[in-house]
């Protein structure tokens, strides 16, 4: 019963990466673009737990945190680069 | 007793799975940028938290394994993702997109006049 309930919600979790895969496509503008790659790492996650549960396995569970850390910070580098043009500034010049 | 633990596990990996696919149609379907956002940086949170407390539930009662990681992982997407969702939508409305042309107010439509004024 429990394994269907993991089939059945990585099922859903696949879907739904495919309908932001389809916003990561079309999206007219680039912030679009990083808020759909944001929650595809997101639902990377959530694969993650699901199938590690499925291979009743523990060994997968330090890549949860490491995508979390790595999504987190993709999007701020992205959000720095849209808003001002640079994402590591330097030091002023007077 | 291992019923009723397996049925709370279900039931978390169930609310779980509908509100990433809430995530999914939020973002196909509503009309701008912000609004699109609002949707992916609060349904995909409470779902993949949701998924990660089965999971830790799962390995802790079916297997007595108690995971300290996915207890830091949960904590960790609730405290980053509001935060990442928060500076992406500040980096667009200061980079000029748009609002949807059927929003009615926009509270900071005069900061850039009142920046250069107060110079």
């Amino acid at each position: 019963m429990l394994e269907a309930i993991i089939q059945i919600s990585l099922l859903a979790v696949s879907i739904s990466m495919i309908g932001l895969i389809y916003r990561v496509i079309v999206g007219p503008t680039t912030p679009d673009r990083v808020v759909a790659l944001d929650a595809l790492g997101v639902n990377l996650i959530a694969i993650i737990a699901l199938a590690s549960m499925l291979l009743h396995s523990k060994s997968f569970l330090e890549v949860i945190l490491l995508i979390g850390i790595l999504a987190f910070i993709g999007t701020v580098a992205f959000s720095k680069f849209l808003e001002k043009g640079a994402i590591i500034e330097h030091d002023r010049d007077h | 007793m291992t019923e009723i633990i397996r049925f709370i596990i279900g039931f978390l990996l169930i609310a779980g799975s509908f509100l990433t696919l809430v995530t999914a149609f939020g973002l196909i379907r509503l009309p701008d940028v912000y609004t699109r956002n609002h949707a992916a940086s609060k349904s995909a949170t409470l779902g993949v938290m949701c998924i990660l407390l089965g999971t830790f539930l799962f390995f802790f009662l079916e297997e007595g394994h108690f995971n300290s990681r996915l207890i830091l992982g949960i904590i960790f997407i609730f405290i980053t993702a509001p935060v990442a969702g928060h500076l992406i939508s500040r980096a667009t409305y200061n980079s000029g997109v748009s609002l949807w042309e059927k929003s009615v107010r926009d509270d900071l439509k005069d900061k850039q006049k009142y920046e250069e004024k107060n110079m």
